[in-house]
């Protein structure tokens, strides 16, 4: 058989000028973040983000919020901006209560059989020494009813929800992702199979096989992430399982095959780099849904135990605190929560605008 | 009809032994052993050992299956570990409750969500349609738990219009007071994904060619709105209702342990909380029955719905 010609070193084709702009296509993710980029409240709400990873890092690392546990201010102290006010109102009801104290105090050391040896006693009690620390009457963001910084508390509670969220949504999708590999390229009875499996979950509401799994394995966090992804993946499965299924018979895998690429190849090599946007928009969904899931879990006594801090036990907290006037501990773990919230599907959502694979190419 | 009736029932069974086998094998594999639980806590080797006898413990795994089976289709479900009740009159107390509570949230937040959403369709890309939007993902990030927790505390403590909470023996005393903050807090929450989820619906039937014929042939903008979108848009709103419906049956577990409702979804949480493993089990595979039934009755109505769509 004749070699095939050689074009490049033809006369013909070396002298022809070169284009004056080649404009090479652009990969996915870099036209991506080229449409990420124009939409100002994507840009924003990626800078939260980055902002709260920034801080989880340090918290993390035990840089910020290491001493959460230490009991640094007078149980539930004041936030410092509405401490004057707070102050003053427990100040004159002590105040009154001291002087009511004082009426009713009357000098009755004639008749107490103990009044001679509170001299003695004092004396005694003189040679130990004693140690009081300190606490602050008032702290930045209040304290919560043992003392503790409700600020500190904010910080390592928004580190566990959101890691236990990140984490979770992780075990999720490597579940649902490669179960939706596997059955949407195989198809047959191993798609039957999983199909089935998934058939199953879906047929108890997802709360209620959340409960079943937590009576069996009991509590805590890591078992909150993994009962969180065992019972969650369903979502990611359809979706990944369907794009398979579309991805599995379009050219360029017929092509890649055709040059003897594996099952393993063609799964993971050709069709997971095209369909990882969607996977990667439909994890970051699930992120928000199970930080959710946290805080309420988390009340409901199945979630973070009560030695550790996430939104969900600040939250469960200032239920009994709210009754007494203390709002703080409330307001500290809403806003947390809520601004990485918003942002965090504000980011998922532009990301899904930019990596739309319908939109790609315009502009 | 009645083939595809047939048909569809025949199917749930595969799924429905698939939730039988987790439920059994879920507690049998990893849970504790019930003789133990049953059991108070000192008693003797051969007491745990007539218990064990009792439950059927130690017969092989395929006979204890036979018999757990043999419980799910003769609707014996057992009794409670917990409170020795049977676990048939356990649910036929609770579930009155929490369908006083369910119902009205379900209802409220259709009936609410629709026109919003269509209104907020029919004048998408308005300021009115970004604050609403905005409003709703703003929403969405605060904690169902929060919702609660201030709600009780303004509306029930500060206010004082709701009972802070409660209930009675007598369904329109509760009906009539104390669900409506329970009911009220629910709807607040459940409104701004329900309204986000139809304004999507509603913008797909907005954008088709039969809006535009309507009003080129003269329709008033209600009339096109009404008999043409919403009546188009019914179907994708009918299967996320008919979604909901087995969600119903037990409860909001949150609002149930938060105001003390003694509905399904609280005793499921006691249950939990005791190791109650009948409860559990019963509850599961009852409630994942009546999901695939409510799956199959969505299916029906869009037949009512929409005479273009065929049952086959």
């Amino acid at each position: 058989m004749a070699d095939p010609p050689d074009f490049a070193s033809t006369s013909l084709i070396s002298t022809l000028p070169e284009p004056a702009t080649v404009r090479r296509a652009d990969g996915v993710w870099r036209s991506a973040w080229r449409r990420f980029r124009r939409d100002g409240v994507g840009m924003v709400s990626l800078a939260v983000v980055l902002a709260y990873a920034v801080l989880i890092a340090c918290t993390g690392s035990g840089l910020l919020a290491r001493g959460w546990q230490d009991e640094v201010g007078q149980p539930d102290a004041p936030p410092s901006f509405a401490g004057a006010a707070a102050r003053e109102a427990t100040g004159a009801a002590s105040a009154a209560a001291a002087a009511a104290s004082a009426r009713a105090n009357v000098d009755i050391s004639d008749i107490d059989p103990l009044a001679p040896r509170y001299k003695e006693w004092d004396a005694r009690a003189a040679q130990y020494h004693a140690q009081t620390r300190p606490v602050a009457a008032t702290l930045p963001f209040g304290a919560d009813r043992l003392g503790r910084d409700v600020l500190s508390k904010a910080l390592k509670g928004t580190q566990i929800s959101v890691s236990v969220g990140v984490l979770a949504a992780i075990v999720a999708t490597l579940i649902g992702a490669s179960l939706g590999a596997v059955a949407g390229f195989f198809g047959g009875r191993v798609g039957d199979l999983v199909e089935w499996v998934y058939n199953v979950l879906t047929a108890v509401p997802e709360i209620l096989l959340f409960f079943a799994f937590a009576a069996v394995f009991g509590r805590g966090i890591s078992t909150l992430v993994l009962i969180m992804g065992l019972t969650g993946w369903t979502g990611q499965y359809r979706q990944v399982r369907a794009e398979f299924i579309k991805h599995s018979r379009r050219e360029y895998v017929r092509a890649a095959e055709a040059i003897g690429a594996g099952a393993g190849a063609r799964m993971f090599r050709h069709i997971l780099p095209n369909v990882s946007h969607v996977i990667l928009v439909r994890m970051s969904l699930m992120v928000v849904g199970f930080i959710k899931a946290e805080v309420i879990l988390s009340y409901l006594g199945l979630g973070v135990a009560t030695h550790q801090v996430s939104w969900g036990t600040m939250l469960a907290e200032s239920q009994s605190e709210l009754i007494l006037g203390h709002w703080w501990q409330l307001a500290a773990a809403t806003i947390a929560m809520a601004v990485f919230v918003t942002a965090f599907s504000l980011m998922a959502d532009a990301w899904r605008d930019a990596l739309d694979p319908k939109l790609r190419g315009q502009r | 009809m009645l083939a595809y009736l047939l048909r569809r029932l025949w199917q749930t069974i595969p799924t429905l032994l698939g939730v039988v086998l987790l439920v059994f094998f879920l507690f049998r594999k990893f849970g504790v052993d019930p003789a133990q639980t049953l059991a108070s806590l000192n008693a003797t080797p051969r007491e745990i050992a007539e218990i064990r006898q009792q439950l059927g413990l130690n017969e092989p795994w395929w006979a204890q299956l036979g018999l757990f089976i043999k419980g799910i289709v003769t609707f014996d479900w057992g009794r409670s570990w917990a409170t020795n009740e049977t676990i048939a009159h356990l649910m036929a107390t609770r579930l009155p409750a929490t369908l006083t509570v369910t119902i009205p949230i379900l209802i409220l937040d259709t009936l609410i969500a629709i026109p919003i959403a269509l209104g907020v369709a029919y004048v998408r890309g308005s300021l009115t349609d970004r604050a609403i939007m905005v409003g709703t993902t703003v929403a969405l990030s605060i904690s169902f738990l929060v919702y609660v927790i201030v709600g009780q505390y303004v509306f029930g403590f500060q206010l004082g219009w709701f009972p802070v909470q409660g209930w009675s023996d007598s369904t329109w005393t509760n009906l009539l007071v104390y669900a409506p903050l329970p009911v009220l807090l629910a709807v607040m929450v459940g409104l701004s994904p329900q309204t986000r989820l139809y304004r999507s619906f509603f913008l797909d039937e907005l954008g088709h060619d039969y809006v535009r014929t309507a009003r080129a042939k003269g329709l008033t903008e209600p009339a096109v709105l009404v008999r043409h979108v919403l009546r188009n848009a019914l179907i994708p709103i009918l299967t996320n209702v008919g979604l909901a419906l087995p969600g119903i049956l037990i409860g909001s577990f949150l609002i149930e342990v938060y105001f003390s409702i003694p509905g399904i979804g609280r005793e499921v949480l006691l249950a939990v909380n005791r190791s109650d493993y009948p409860v559990i089990q019963a509850v599961t595979i009852y409630v994942a029955m009546l999901t695939m039934l409510a799956n199959l009755a969505v299916d029906l109505s869009y037949r009512a719905v929409d005479p273009r769509v065929v049952l086959r």
